[in-house]
């Protein structure tokens, strides 16, 4: 089925999202939606999919156009749409998540007819050789296997056009690869497939057309065959380098040394980090990497110490960390970069000024006997603003109002206005554009350079290629090996399933 | 779905489609139980005189089939029922060694015996008194109906994710309505009609509340039992008290069902009954099979876990939430009028008491499902009838000891003795787009 949207336009308020956007989707194609995390991009998807109403334009199916007043209609007439944040009910079973909204009942008493839904699972299943279990609990599948759960929902409703929303996000490498397979797949077959994404590398990987939205704007389209840095100048509007240049590594003397620590979840006794031993060097970063949920985010946590270690030590300048609060830790010298910005990392209901002093608000300047001292705190924030770029419409803005990258950028603002000695940073540019990918890279580095032990954890490989001067593999909640930046891929993919990379050299 | 790219064996299974699961090792059930039988053993067992007797009669006169009265020597049979506790207590932390869980059974043959050890020491040496088994089950049932109404009425609203404190106000708005209706009517049958009419409402309200204007939906609920308990507080001391014909004591009669009221002990306690106890029957069969094998039921628990993904395929959240609600108000409303008409008593101040909250906590032991709701319900009539029962035979309990029993069961139920339950995931919160 043709797909065309003609002049779309939606308005937030003063603010819009989309500015008559004209697109056009083949059958048996991949058209890649490329744009920055805020350009406008799941707006107009949601309002394809018939969650939004346009403000003006007209969508066309076959030529016919057509009005969508909710999801349900957009599924009726052929879309399938899988969310960046999944659509399944976790206590479902996957039965019940595909038949969820167009049940087929049986029987006098009109029941469900789940044997219908198991048999349209494992047909589809089998078709694209997905290997899911319809009467498995959402909840207990990978989050791989509950994308593919999404895809069986969207064609067990027959779509004709499928739009993947970041599919990839939070995919691991070797999921992710399955996953363009299996778009590919789906395209062979005639479906019409939109790729929303910012992922340069995917979109030259399966795209047959790319259109590129910026500020809510279609600002050009592109061949696949188009360089990386090409599709970036025009996803951001300048020239981006897609390498952060990084000198050699000048490392001084250990600075944080993790001896044998474990952490134990008391509520569910699960062991999340299991005698991990590892030290940082002044002026080297190293990268912990692994598929997410591998004791990574533990780790670090309990470095800064909210989490509280079963066994082993921490220990920062040779002073033993372990029972401080963390308020001693942050004061020892610990800037923690946390893996949920909007979650732990601010308060979005507090301003920017308000955000950037955190942890110096009851100090001088900031504040005096006991108050605080607005002006200084407005100069502060002003003049952090202004050196992290952050782009927000004044320091008292909300920060919740901001997009994804600058509140980041808040979030390295204020931990990077302390004197460090440690830099912890989970999945820094998790859901950021390439522009401030690339910023809070060049402000990692420099915090590198400037003699501070940096550990990033990351689940993307690309990430921890970009940074690394040592990588830690973590897998199962143990350290597999500590290696050098220059290990391939494959090795680094293995390890993050476990496999020790000494046996694999053997 | 692995893909494993090379030849060589991996030393571990790479990340499985699965996620780890956390296998720990729950000994709270067998701890909770086993401190209870030790309790039993020492007291009931223990202190029951050696050589006593005690009574049971199973039987009424009326009975099909007449049992024989049962006579157990106290000290031994305090002390059996007393050890099968233990033993099955026993049997659980085996089973939690093992990781696994006990079936339903267990909690139910387990008070089933401590009860049992209760009863024996209460009843022994009173040559005059005896235990009626089946007046205590009868009466056990009866005080469970309007429990098993609001805990129906509070799972209907919290598998589509609305909290409903309001319970309590629906119960009691049931009961003010059953009995002005059916006084006015003359006629009990009528006040079973009007009083699901006075929980809608309530139930409405709640629904307006929480949905379109998105107010916290426990305060709303409490604000609205205090709302409900003014309403007819003023109504009965004003309008009620000048016309007393508006506020009669009414009767549903019982209806005996033939053949299946002659099976011995249950038969009589079952089938026995007026109107509104076999309309629970009913309601909870029905309400069972529609939550979890219906097109209805699955998009219900849909939008209660997870509304956005409802949304999405095409299900209207908030329309169904207040459809839910609506039902859910008129259900506790229904057994509202247990208070007045199918008690054959006038309307009150305030005369549920506090059912609405017991019947909250037997909604989450029962897990939001109805049949755990009437089990969890009748288990704290049966606490609530046994009070009754031992305060007529003297118990040296003191009474208000006593009248504390269906609490205390209330806390220990609700604190995990039967494992952690798990509410549906998006309760409580509401539906923004």
């Amino acid at each position: 089925m043709k797909l065309e949207l003609r002049g779309i336009t939606k308005k937030f308020g003063d603010f819009t999202a989309n500015d008559a956007i004209d697109l056009v989707v083949e059958p048996g194609t991949i058209h890649a939606l490329l744009g920055e995390n805020g350009a406008g991009k799941s707006t107009l998807m949601n309002v394809l999919f018939g969650l939004y109403d346009a403000d003006a334009g007209e969508i066309l199916m076959d030529d016919d156009a057509v009005t969508f007043v909710g999801p349900g209609d957009a599924m009726a007439a052929g879309i399938g749409m899988v969310h960046q944040h999944f659509m399944l009910v976790p206590v479902f079973s996957v039965a019940e998540n595909v038949m969820l909204g167009h049940e087929q009942v049986k029987g006098p008493a009109k029941l469900l007819d789940v044997g219908a839904a198991r048999d349209k699972v494992r047909e589809l299943s089998d078709r694209f050789g997905f290997d899911i279990d319809p009467d498995a609990l959402v909840e207990n599948l990978s989050v791989g296997a509950q994308q593919r759960v999404e895809i069986i929902k969207a064609l067990s409703r027959d779509a004709e056009v499928l739009i993947l929303d970041e599919p990839t996000a939070v995919l691991t490498p070797q999921e992710t690869d399955e996953l363009l397979e299996i778009v590919r797949q789906l395209r062979d077959s005639g479906t019409a497939v939109v790729l929303i994404t910012h992922k340069l590398r995917e979109v030259k990987a399966v795209a047959d057309t790319i259109t590129v939205i910026r500020r809510g704007k279609v600002v050009g389209t592109a061949e696949p065959s188009a360089s990386q840095e090409e599709l970036a100048s025009l996803m951001v509007g300048r020239d981006v380098s897609m390498t952060v240049d990084k000198g050699a590594a000048d490392p001084g003397e250990p600075v944080l040394r993790v001896e044998n620590v474990t952490v134990v979840n008391e509520a569910s006794g699960v062991t999340h980090v299991d005698d991990v031993s590892l030290e940082v060097r002044a002026g080297e970063i190293l990268a912990v990497a692994g598929v997410q949920g591998n004791g990574q985010t533990e780790l670090a946590e309990a470095i800064l110490g909210l989490l509280p270690t079963a066994h082993g030590q921490i220990i920062l300048d040779g002073n033993v960390l372990s029972g401080r609060s963390i308020r001693q830790n942050l004061d020892a010298g610990i800037g923690f970069v946390p893996e949920d910005r909007t979650e732990d990392g601010v308060v979005a209901d507090f301003t920017v000024a308000n955000n950037l002093i955190l942890d110096l608000y009851d100090r001088e300047p900031y504040s005096r006997r006991g108050a605080i001292d607005p002006q200084v705190v407005r100069t502060h924030a002003e003049e952090q603003v202004e050196k992290f770029d952050v782009r927000t419409t004044s320091t008292q803005a909300l920060t919740g109002a901001l997009s994804g990258g600058n509140q980041q950028k808040v979030v390295l603002a204020r931990e990077l206005a302390r004197e460090l000695k440690v830099l912890i940073a989970s999945q820094p540019t998790r859901g950021l554009d390439v522009g401030s990918i690339e910023f809070v890279h060049k402000r990692i580095i420099e915090e590198r350079d400037k003699g501070v032990a940096v550990i990033i954890v990351s689940s993307e490989l690309d990430e921890v290629y970009a940074l690394a001067d040592r990588i830690a593999v973590m897998y199962h909640g143990k350290v597999v090996d500590i290696v050098a930046p220059d290990t391939d891929r494959d090795t680094l993919g293995l390890m993050m399933a476990g496999a020790h990379s000494k046996e694999e050299a053997a | 779905m692995t893909t494993t790219t090379v030849g060589a064996p991996t030393p571990q299974q790479p990340a499985a489609d699965t996620a780890p699961r956390p296998r720990t090792k729950s000994w709270r059930s067998s701890i909770g139980l086993g401190v209870v039988a030790l309790l039993s053993l020492l007291i009931f067992g223990l202190t029951t005189q050696a050589g006593s007797q005690t009574n049971f009669v199973i039987a009424t006169n009326s009975d099909f089939v007449t049992l024989p009265s049962l006579t157990l020597p106290a000290k031994l049979a305090a002390v059996s029922f007393s050890i099968i506790a233990l033993l099955l207590a026993g049997w659980t932390a085996y089973r939690a060694n093992q990781y696994r869980k006990v079936g339903l059974w267990l909690p139910i043959v387990f008070g089933m015996a401590v009860m049992g050890a209760l009863l024996t020491w209460a009843g022994a040496g009173r040559d005059n008194t005896t235990i009626q088994l089946t007046g205590l089950l009868t009466s056990a049932l009866f005080l469970a109906v309007p429990l098993v109404f609001g805990a129906l009425a509070g799972t209907l609203c919290e598998r589509s994710g609305i909290i409903n404190i309001a319970i309590e106000g629906q119960l009691l708005a049931g009961a003010f309505l059953a009995a002005l209706v059916g006084s006015m009517a003359g006629n009990a049958y009528v006040g079973l009609i009007a009083a699901p009419i006075a929980g809608a409402l309530v139930g409405l309200l709640l629904a307006i509340f929480a949905t379109k204007y998105w107010v916290n939906q426990i305060v709303v609920g409490v604000v609205l039992n205090l709302l409900v308990v003014g309403l007819t507080s003023f109504f009965f001391s004003t309008v009620m008290t000048d016309n007393p014909d508006l506020n009669q004591a009414l009767g549903l009669p019982r209806i005996d069902i033939p053949i299946l009221s002659g099976i011995p002990v249950l038969g009589p306690v079952l089938f026995n009954q007026n109107l509104l106890v076999y309309i629970m029957y009913v309601v909870v069969i029905v309400l069972q099979i529609m939550l979890f094998r219906s097109r209805w039921g699955l998009r219900v628990r849909s939008v209660g876990e997870h509304p956005k993904a409802a949304d999405t395929v095409g299900i209207k959240v908030n329309r169904t939430r207040i459809r839910n609600t609506v039902l859910g108000g008129a259900v506790a409303g229904l057994g509202g009028a247990f208070f007045t008409v199918a008690s054959g008593l006038a309307f009150g101040k305030e005369m549920t008491a506090g059912k609405g909250y017991i019947a909250l906590a037997a909604m989450i032991l029962g897990r939001w499902n109805p049949k755990g709701a009437l089990a969890a319900a009748l288990l704290f009539g049966f606490a609530d009838a046994l009070r009754v029962q031992l305060g007529i035979i003297g118990s040296d309990i003191p009474s208000q000891f006593l009248a504390m029993t269906p609490y205390l069961a209330t806390i220990l139920a609700v604190a995990g003795l039967v494992g952690h339950a798990r509410p549906p995931a998006a309760e409580g919160t509401p539906y923004k787009k």
